[in-house]
């Protein structure tokens, strides 16, 4: 069997939205929800592109038109899974329930961003690529150790599947039936490298084959498959039958990060192209409006709502100069260590000039 | 005067495996974790028997992977569990190097300590037993220099027991490296029970005027014979077994040079960069106008450890120390 058919490329809703199959998470409150949360983070990410063109905050790794893979995953969790985002995924993290200023602030050069709200599990955006899968494993391991029925996700792009990392955690969850779901967002590229040049495979879904675990191919940018594919990877994991790898194959419209120029490396008319046949948040409206659900006040309503949230946000972000010098020092071990503490005194009493 | 503790004669594996045994009967959150530990007990048997008394829930065999081996641990050491890792040989940690620069040591800095990671990982390390290619690295350097993370070293049976129990019982990353050669030389007493030593202390293996001589691991053995035969000169050595490389016992090395005025450094890792460059730094930092001669290093070379026909010309011995104290002692 050819392996596009083995992996399927599943899709609920089309690019015209309309609805191809009968599914439970196809409602209209349910794209309602998706909707609102995707036009928020479009929001978020342009407000983020911004800031860092006046010199507001420092580079920014910007998502828009990852929308759909992200926050259909996201929605999927319940409190107390554990969430661990690269350093493009604040749409998923923001969805969870981190704190906006503090996604902000770490953009600004402060490590506090790091921090998320108390109760929730989302670890600091993995800048080494890969490598927050192995930490995935290891928190749902120990979920599955003391008998709850807690799961991790994790976010990881394309590029990552090359690194040893991929292989090593995907092989432990496999080997020891760990409750953790690998959401892979294959945007068709690793900065300017293809996915040509990672891997020969048709598919990044296959690569669950190998470790004997469920593997699907879903279109990212169709809010409600990845919904529906997650929340069945989710709860697969609950029930104690393992992971799943999820590939959601989507689209960065943008560059890299905000030092990045994209034209340099691929056409850049193919994003424009895509955003008008693809766009996950147009395809959301165009479902609504098909439906008859589509209502221009609550749309109006919506982005008046983002934008004072977002702008409270903001404002929250900029009290904040720079971070507390302490924090050099403070965290750097739970106990006193002579070195740190005396460089710590040395700084403060000899070399910050206060 | 009678002393409570009752005592064991155990060579440093037997003493290692006893911490292993403790901490896993004192504290549910422990797993031993790693390649060959479960029911093979170990490459060098340091975990012998415990598979068999804790269960395969607490004494894991994993897939041969350091990187995921490690990073898994982090999982685990986030969310209420503390791992104790294996890894086979110190020169197969690379693939896990990653893991623990920019996480392990990371994590509670990065979350202002919301997530923490308690995580012992240990390893067999050094040259002297005629064993393989890279299966004698004494890299310690590498590790001393990541914020975040302690590294400590036993060099006699009866640390090795206390400073293992003291290092899982950390709060943070430990890196517990263990001289292969000393872990069937000889046996020595070690406590019955649980007992800690502190980590960033160093000890006086020998008390003596003239010279200190710094070592770890298996050059606290090597730099004791080169006392014994300075002192047959009439040369008196203050050995000081530095078991904790970072942090440094500051105290402990400054009150000895202070006190001697002299100072040879042995370690059986390269010299550039080596932790002995480090021992100075403190030398000149606390007791710069103490000291009456240079501060002399007895190392291994700047090349890689050679394979064993080659390994006694590339590490220190008494002999090599001997020279150096007297060249202290001659300046």
């Amino acid at each position: 069997m050819d392996v596009t058919e083995q992996f399927p490329f599943i899709q609920l809703v089309n690019g015209e939205g309309k609805q191809l199959e009968e599914n439970p998470s196809i409602t209209v409150a349910n794209a309602k929800r998706f909707y609102e949360q995707m036009t928020f983070s479009r929001m978020f990410d342009r407000k983020a592109v911004n800031l860092q063109r006046q010199g507001r905050i420092g580079t920014y790794a910007p998502f828009e038109g990852q929308e759909g893979a992200q926050i259909g995953s996201a929605l999927a969790l319940e409190d107390g899974d554990w969430m661990f985002p690269t350093y493009r995924d604040h749409a998923a993290t923001a969805a969870f329930g981190h704190s906006l200023v503090n996604i902000f602030l770490y953009w600004k050069g402060c490590i506090e961003g790091c921090v998320p709200p108390e109760g929730k599990h989302i670890f600091p955006p993995s800048v080494p690529i890969a490598s927050q899968i192995l930490h995935a494993t290891g928190t749902a391991w120990a979920e599955k150790k003391k008998g709850s029925d807690r799961v991790s996700l994790v976010y990881f792009g394309d590029g990552a599947t090359s690194e040893g990392d991929f292989h090593e955690g995907l092989n432990f969850a496999s080997v020891f039936q760990i409750p953790v779901v690998f959401f892979n967002q294959n945007n068709g590229y690793a900065i300017s490298v293809p996915i040509e040049r990672q891997m020969n495979t048709k598919t990044i879904a296959q690569k669950s084959l190998a470790y004997d675990m469920p593997g699907v191919r879903v279109d990212g940018n169709d809010v409600f498959a990845v919904y529906s594919e997650t929340l069945k990877a989710v709860e697969r994991a609950r029930k104690g039958d393992g992971p799943t790898l999820i590939e959601a194959v989507t689209w960065r419209y943008g560059a890299h990060t905000t030092t990045d120029e994209p034209s340099k490396y691929r056409d850049q008319g193919e994003s424009e192209r895509r955003r008008q046949t693809d766009d996950p948040i147009s395809r959301v409206e165009k479902y609504l409006k098909a439906e008859g659900s589509w209502d221009a006040e609550w749309e109006e309503e919506l982005k008046k709502k983002s934008e004072k949230r977002l702008q409270l946000a903001v404002e929250e972000m900029e009290k904040t100069k720079k971070s507390d010098e302490g924090l050099i020092f403070d965290h750097v071990f739970g106990t006193d260590v002579w070195p740190v503490q005396e460089q710590k005194e040395r700084f403060f009493h000899k070399e910050s000039g206060k | 005067m009678s002393i409570a503790v009752n005592m064991k004669k155990l060579t440093m594996v037997q003493a290692i495996t006893e911490a292993l045994k403790v901490v896993l009967e004192e504290d549910e959150s422990v797993l031993v974790l790693g390649e060959d530990v479960g029911r093979n007990g170990g490459v060098f048997r340091a975990t012998d028997g415990l598979f068999e008394l804790f269960g395969d829930q607490r004494v894991m065999d994993t897939p041969l992977a350091e990187s995921g081996l490690i990073g898994t641990s982090i999982g685990l050491a986030m969310n209420g569990y503390t791992p104790v890792v294996e890894i086979q040989f110190l020169g197969f940690i690379y693939p896990g190097f990653n893991q623990l620069i920019t996480h392990a040591t990371r994590i509670r800095t990065r979350t202002q300590s919301r997530y923490t990671v308690p995580l012992t990982i240990r390893v067999p390390y050094g040259a002297g037993v005629r064993a393989p290619e890279i299966h004698s690295d004494s890299t310690e350097a590498l590790f001393t220099h990541i914020p975040g993370l302690k590294v400590v070293v036993p060099s006699t049976p009866h640390d090795a027991k206390g400073l293992l129990i003291s290092s899982i019982k950390d709060p943070d990353p430990v890196l517990f490296l263990e001289p292969m050669k000393m872990y069937r030389t000889g046996k020595g007493d070690v406590p019955t029970g649980s007992y800690t030593i502190p980590l960033g202390k160093g000890y006086r293996r020998r008390n003596g005027e003239d010279v200190s001589l710094f070592a770890w691991g298996a050059m606290v053995k090597v730099a004791e014979e080169a006392a014994e035969k300075a002192a047959a000169k009439g040369v008196g050595c203050d050995v000081i077994d530095l078991r904790s490389l970072y942090p440094l016992d500051k105290e402990l090395i400054a009150e000895s040079v202070q006190k001697t005025g002299r100072a040879v450094i042995i370690h059986e890792a390269p010299s550039s960069g080596g932790v002995g460059s480090e021992v100075i730094s403190i030398i000149n930092d606390t007791s710069f106008l103490y000291m009456k001669s240079p501060i002399k290093k007895v190392t291994g070379y700047d090349a890689p450890v050679p394979l064993f026909t080659l390994e006694d010309d590339y590490l220190p011995d008494a002999n090599k120390v001997l020279r150096a104290i007297e060249e202290t002692v001659r300046f």
